[in-house]
């Protein structure tokens, strides 16, 4: 009984937030690998995009519930979410169109781009917190469960509950569907062929009459989808604050370079690895040793390895610990 | 030094005496020491990025590092923290860098394989929950001791002027540690490791309450040794004559006179860095560092030893902006870790290098006043600007007071405005390279 009550403790405070959390680092991660394989740099500009996004879903959110829409059970949001998928696609279109095709021409180099994503950056940044301000917004609705602790706790008799909220499924399952969306369209469909051969070498694909401009138009289009995605699901799950988001760049970053950029299973991997090692470490095990330790052991202390303050520091030493020994990550990104 | 190149400097001193006459003297003043502060931090970008092709954007956490030295360097000691746990959090800290250095001699020592790794583990592992029994105790009785008031470690109450080369050594020792295991990546895996690092840093000095109070803010903080303090000058018999004379507002003349002494002593600094960056830049080492810059292979080729060479530069620019973050945390009088945020002390100081011209040190000066004048000015001028354009709207309609609100916000935009700007048609920037 008592190894039950440790594992549903471990499950409904480790296991369950770290999966939704690692499934939208995993979606934001696979843009920024996306951009870095097709344009060769890493996109600041990212975690803004992801903001950006989710402002404009939350505004058609509110506008959808004025009216007195809603999807039933599911959050009014993901309504929305084709709207700011849409708009933030065309933003993004926009940038490429204004900005970074300037310099794609000139073939200038990658630190040069960083540079240019960091001014878009500002304007992003601005732009969002111009319209929706720098307050934090909730714009979650519908279910809060889909099991809550106290049904668990009657249903199973344990003294242990397990709650799962609705926006952990949602997350799951959406990021199921994203990821197998991408992946079939990136090893089946004409285009999606095209990106990688362009991904693996350029001037190779441009030889075999692959249109470059096109092939850079889809990418900046998925990869505004999978921020916008990412965005709205970590703002359902938790809150939705621009500086946040910003913020949010940092594992996201983390989880795409130790997967190793460029590879979307590598962005995958990192994601999980990214979450789990961040809950983890920073996840208070008394409870959990408790059921499983026998009285006279049990610990006194909260045995957490280290305060929830720090965990941009556990992904960022999970980050430079997989650097030293595997310089371009675990699944072999590249390095321009 | 051309003509062109003056009159640079001479159209951005304009804007700081525009700010003065039709604004006020104080708020031109405010403006120019923090402008002088993040001239320094450019040099210090300037010296990594544009010398040697660095891209290090963890610029935040070292002007944090300098801040933090200036509390533990010339704030006054407090009574009885050092006996609560001083010994235990010196013993916890080596211990701690002991269990790193051991694995990193495990792993240069041994053979590759299953031991190897069995054995790092083990010992960080071990190392981890030694230092925290060690270590944890320490810094709670540091920071029960006496915990509305201090709870913090405490100062050596040396005077300010020892505690920037001090900002300097410390940002360089962090550099050195960082540069250490980061330098051998590659250009964009630099960039993301510094932005997580600065992060890391910033983390520490919110959290570690014992170190510097945390987020509850460590405040009057002295000052350098020749600024006095505005209410002793108010008192001073010989001051108010001397204003009275000339028929000056005591109390506005002395934050001015304060203002000014400091501009004095930073100017001094930044002068002497200008002048040092230049004749490193002019001497052989330079040369090398562009060479290295330019072609990293040939420069190897030709039995430059490159690693070495990017350590160097990575620790000397890291100190620059080291010792420009402790004289900032000397100005504002606090150290306050809540208010780092990398767009303001990591981005806006690249954009300075960048506007200002990478590869040039006046360039980098240049660019460090010019868009600190903008980044104070943009949002007067945006909400100057915005009620303007909301002039005709009804007094209290949403739309009117939203966008008043927002106006605030459009500094940003602005920002990233004009680094695209200068980025599309004068990519080498204001004053370029020679």
């Amino acid at each position: 009984m008592d190894f039950l009550n440790a594992l549903v403790a471990f499950t409904n405070f480790v296991f369950v937030p770290a999966v939704a959390y690692g499934a939208q680092l995993a979606i934001g991660a696979l843009g920024v690998t996306l951009i870095y394989g097709i344009l060769r740099f890493s996109n600041f500009a990212h975690g803004d995009t992801m903001a950006f996004g989710t402002m404009i879903t939350i505004l058609f959110t509110w506008w959808f519930q004025s009216m007195g829409l809603s999807f039933g059970p599911l959050p009014t949001a993901l309504l929305a979410l084709p709207i700011g998928i849409a708009i933030t696609a065309l933003f993004v279109l926009g940038t490429d169109r204004v900005v970074y095709r300037f310099y794609r021409k000139q073939r200038v180099a990658t630190s040069i781009l960083v540079i240019v994503s960091l001014g878009v950056t500002f304007i992003m940044n601005g732009i969002t917190r111009f319209i929706i301000g720098t307050d934090e917004q909730n714009f979650a609705d519908g279910e809060r469960f889909v099991i809550s602790a106290a049904d668990f706790k009657a249903a199973t008799g344990l003294a242990e509950g397990l709650a799962i909220k609705s926006t952990q499924a949602i997350t799951l399952a959406t990021a199921v569907i994203v990821v197998a969306a991408l992946f079939w369209f990136l090893n089946r469909t004409r285009t999606g062929k095209s990106m990688r051969a362009f991904s693996d070498n350029e001037d190779l694909a441009l030889l075999s009459g692959i249109n470059p401009e096109r092939v850079v138009a889809v990418t900046w289009i998925i990869a505004a989808a999978l921020a916008t995605i990412a965005g709205v699901l970590y703002g359902l799950d938790k809150s939705f604050k621009p500086f946040t988001y910003f913020q949010l760049l940092l594992p996201i970053f983390a989880a795409a370079v130790v997967g190793g950029l460029g590879s979307p299973i590598g962005a995958i991997a990192g994601g999980f690895v990214i979450a789990f090692s961040e809950v983890m470490v920073t996840y208070a095990w008394k409870k959990v040793l408790g059921y499983l330790l026998p009285d006279s052991l049990a610990p006194e202390a909260l045995v957490q390895l280290l305060t929830t303050d720090y965990k941009f520091a556990v992904s960022f030493t999970i980050l430079i610990a997989v650097l030293l020994f595997k310089p371009t990550g675990l699944f072999r990104g590249k390095s321009v | 030094m051309n003509s062109r190149n003056l009159a640079l400097f001479a159209a951005v001193a304009v804007l700081f005496l525009i700010t003065g006459f039709f604004q006020s003297w104080n708020l031109s003043l405010t403006i120019l020491n923090m402008a002088i502060v993040s001239a320094i931090m450019a040099m210090g970008v300037n010296i990594q990025w544009g010398y040697a092709g660095l891209f290090n954007v963890g610029i935040m956490g070292f002007a944090a590092l300098g801040g933090l030295a200036v509390v533990l360097t010339s704030s006054q000691p407090v009574d009885g923290a050092w006996r609560a746990g001083g010994p235990g959090i010196v013993l916890g800290l080596l211990l701690g860098l002991a269990t790193i250095g051991l694995a990193v001699a495990l792993y240069k020592r041994m053979h590759k394989g299953l031991p190897r790794t069995a054995a790092i583990l083990a010992v960080l592992v071990g190392g981890f929950f030694l230092y925290r029994w060690v270590f944890d105790p320490a810094a709670l009785a540091v920071e029960a001791n006496s915990p509305e008031a201090f709870g913090n470690i405490g100062g050596f109450g040396l005077p300010t002027l020892v505690a920037w080369p001090m900002g300097g050594l410390l940002a360089a020792a962090a550099a050195w540690a960082i540069g250490k295991t980061a330098l051998g990546l590659r250009s964009d895996y630099l960039a993301i490791a510094t932005l997580g690092i600065a992060e890391i840093v910033i983390a520490v000095m919110k959290n570690e309450d014992w170190l510097a109070r945390g987020v509850k803010n460590i405040t009057q903080l002295p000052r350098p040794w020749p600024v006095p303090q505005e209410v002793d000058l108010q008192k001073s018999q010989q001051f108010l004559d001397w204003a009275g004379r000339w028929g000056f507002d005591p109390v506005l003349t002395s934050s001015i006179i304060v203002k000014l002494a400091y501009a004095g002593l930073f100017l001094t600094v930044l002068l002497i860095v200008v002048w040092l960056s230049e004749r490193a830049l002019r001497s052989p080492w330079g040369r090398t560092m562009r060479a290295i810059r330019d072609n990293e292979v040939s420069a190897e080729a030709m039995g430059k030893y490159v690693t070495g060479r990017h350590l160097q530069v990575f620790i000397l620019g890291s100190a620059v902006v080291g010792i420009a973050g402790a004289m900032m945390t000397t100005l504002d009088g606090q150290l306050t870790p809540g208010s780092y945020s990398p767009l303001r002390y990591t981005f806006l100081i690249w954009m300075m290098v960048i506007v200002g011209g990478s590869g040039n040190n006046w360039g980098a000066v240049l660019g460090g006043f010019l868009i600190y004048w903008l980044w104070i000015m943009v949002e007067p001028m945006g909400l100057w600007l915005m009620s303007a354009f909301t002039a005709g709207m009804p007094d209290g309609s949403w739309l009117k007071t939203h966008l008043q609100e927002g106006a605030a916000h459009m500094r940003l935009v602005t920002m990233g405005i004009i680094l695209l700007l200068v980025l599309r048609f004068s990519p080498r920037g204001l004053i370029p390279e020679r």
